[in-house]
């Protein structure tokens, strides 16, 4: 498979909040492109619209007007019931406050998207065990999430985000609420699961130290997106002060 | 996904423990109360269950069982005569004081049974036989006589005699009767030997005992009956059901019974209600993480209902279990009286189901109206 096909595209997406006078405009026609195998960050000041764009184009948010295509499905004119199940079969997510279920281990968490996907008990048990040895916590399956530090808990979403391989991966801030070190290390467990030609990982973030993770990066202002660019262009133009290593892509 | 709900109900413990606790005790308070309240019901209509007959004649003025009026020796007569009665035997009810062989007195129910057929003779005879009572002085007392004697140090057995109205009375039999409201022994003799004992006083002849003819109804003899002036008749059911709809008509028990049950609904719904709020309210983040993840609100509004009827259902258990150890240990000493028929747990589960369904559906409702997209907030 091409990894340039798009899993994702955008077109003049509109979102407004309210109505009349306390209406606001968060989307303004929107249009962009995700592709398989890439991993594109979204960037952009706070309130600029970035949640919104996410919970838009995964269909949490119906959009006012625009097309969203999955995986060369449109979703804009999906029933609810069909594109509910369409999401959980093809869509992971990660939030900045992880959101894992308090009172379920990691590896109860982890079976969830197993589990709407209709797996036994058992089976969806097995697959979040192997998925959690994967991203370095195996022996942690039985823990709570109160028993682990911000980085294991993230890294315990990102599994779950992954655990039914979706095609489509979307994280809100994945990063805001970890340590640099911690940071590091989940990027590089998405930065790695882009590399699957049949996947897609959109990051939304204004956490300049990871800016070097994506092989894209789109930056929004005021619900619109104001440019597109491959990451290693972006860092040329936008200079800060973090240290980069060179090159990831 | 069923599991996983009730894997955060179950290790949910606080509040779990709260649930169940409100909704055990609620089904403890309403099935012990009711079950003391049917209790109640049954002493009243004890007199049924321990004399057996078909119709019961009574003055037409009587409305149940334990109002008692007596009848004319002419009524037995009257009775006797009509064309669907096969025969009729009168029985007499009072109340007397008994002296006892160590002086004091005690209340008794003195029965006197037809002394040709033994009509409403006692259904369970522990020892003698009822024919003994055509021995002179005779007397057959229940075991309710026996604890009385016994808690004044009188071990009565076979033999034992004592007086009534200074006419002596001698025991020949042992029976069992159910308990009656007021509690009194009853004391079986003759008709005619119970005159003998209250000659002073009225005549009681409370009750014509009836039976019809082989092919005629009870019902039928009813109609009879009810055609002569100043007399009355009931069939042993409708004495019964007319008994109970007295009491509950006439007397503060209901009300006081149906109170605390509805404080216990009240409870359980406060108590249980709110919880189960506090529970969906807590966990609302993360469901709302579980439908942006694809689980539809259907499956949402499942485990919802599954966490709200586990509760119940566990509660429903624990409160019937715990009335029934109460029950069990209150049988033992006859008071308060307990009886539970399958209309009591019948009942309790359909109010726990209702709390229960009334807990989930606030659940349901913040469920229902649950964006997704909020879980990126
Ligand atoms: N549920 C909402 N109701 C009303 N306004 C909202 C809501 N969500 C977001 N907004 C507004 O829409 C704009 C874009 O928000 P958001 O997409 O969250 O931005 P970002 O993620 O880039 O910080 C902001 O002005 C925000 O205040
Ligand atoms: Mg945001």
């Amino acid at each position: 498979m091409s990894t340039s096909e798009p899993a994702v595209i955008c077109r003049d997406v509109v979102k407004t909040y309210g109505k009349g006078e306390i209406a606001v405009r968060a989307l303004k026609g929107v249009s962009l492109e995700a592709r398989f195998g890439e991993l594109l960050m979204i960037v952009g000041p706070s309130g600029c619209g970035k949640t919104t764009l996410l919970s838009v184009m995964c269909g949490t948010l119906r959009a006012d007007s625009g097309t969203i295509e999955l995986f060369g499905k449109s979703i804009s004119s999906m029933p609810e019931r069909e594109l509910t199940a369409f999401r959980a079969r093809n869509v992971g997510f990660i939030f900045q406050q992880f959101n894992l279920v308090p009172t379920l281990t990691a590896q109860e968490n982890v079976s969830i998207p197993r589990l709407l996907n209709g797996a036994p008990y058992a089976t969806a048990q097995q697959d979040a065990g192997a998925m959690l040895a994967q991203v370095g916590l195996g022996g942690r399956e039985k823990s709570f999430p109160s028993q682990m530090s911000g980085g294991q808990q993230q890294r315990v979403a990102i599994s779950r985000a992954m655990v039914h391989q979706p095609r489509l991966v979307i994280c809100d801030e994945p990063t805001a609420s970890l340590d640099a070190a911690a940071g590091q290390r989940a990027m590089d467990l998405l930065r790695e699961s882009a590399r699957h030609p049949d996947r897609c990982v959109i990051v939304v973030t204004h956490d300049s130290r990871i800016f070097h993770y994506a092989d894209r990066i789109v930056e929004m202002d005021d619900g619109l997106v104001t440019a597109s660019q491959t990451a290693s262009d972006y860092l040329r133009d936008h200079p800060h002060p973090h240290p980069q290593p060179k090159s990831h892509a | 996904m069923f599991r996983i709900a009730l894997l955060m109900l179950f290790r949910d413990k606080a509040k779990y423990a709260m649930l169940i606790s409100g909704l055990t005790f609620c089904s403890l308070l309403m099935s012990q109360q009711a079950g003391v309240f049917c209790g109640i019901m049954m002493w009243t209509t004890a007199t049924l269950r321990n004399i057996s007959s078909p119709v019961w004649v009574v003055d037409a003025k009587v409305q149940q069982i334990n109002e008692v009026i007596s009848l004319r020796d002419i009524d037995v007569q009257r009775v006797r005569s009509l064309p669907g009665v096969a025969w009729a035997v009168p029985l007499f009810w009072g109340i007397v004081q008994a002296r006892l062989p160590d002086g004091s007195f005690q209340a008794i129910q003195l029965t006197g049974l037809d002394s040709s057929s033994f009509t409403g003779r006692p259904a369970v005879m522990l020892e003698g036989r009822v024919e003994d009572l055509r021995l002179p002085n005779s007397v057959i007392v229940d075991q309710v006589a026996l604890e009385k004697l016994h808690r004044k140090g009188i071990d009565a057995r076979i033999g034992t005699t004592f007086e009534i109205n200074d006419e002596e009375a001698r025991i020949v039999g042992i029976c069992h009767t159910e308990r009656s409201f007021l509690g009194q022994p009853y004391v079986y003799t003759t008709y005619e030997r119970a005159l003998q004992y209250m000659p002073a006083q009225r005549k009681m002849l409370a009750y014509v005992l009836a039976e019809p003819k082989p092919g005629v109804s009870p019902q039928e003899v009813v109609r009879q009956v009810n055609a002569l002036p100043g007399l009355r008749a009931f069939d042993h059911d409708t004495f019964f059901r007319e008994t109970m709809i007295w009491y509950i008509k006439n007397t503060g028990i209901p009300v006081s019974f149906g109170t605390v049950v509805l404080m216990g609904i009240i409870v359980g719904i406060a108590i249980a209600g709110q919880t189960f709020y506090l529970f969906v309210h807590d966990n609302l983040r993360y469901l709302a993480a579980l439908k942006a993840m694809g689980a539809g609100t259907t499956k949402l509004v499942g485990m919802v209902l599954l966490q709200a009827f586990t509760t119940g259902f566990i509660g429903y258990g624990l409160g019937l279990g715990l009335a029934a150890i109460f029950g069990n240990s209150v049988l033992r000493n006859g008071t308060p009286p307990f009886y539970m028929p399958w209309q009591v747990p019948v009942f309790v589960g359909v109010v726990i189901a209702l709390i229960c369904s009334f807990s989930a559906a606030i659940g349901v409702a913040k469920v229902a109206r649950l964006e997704a997209a909020t879980v990126f907030k």
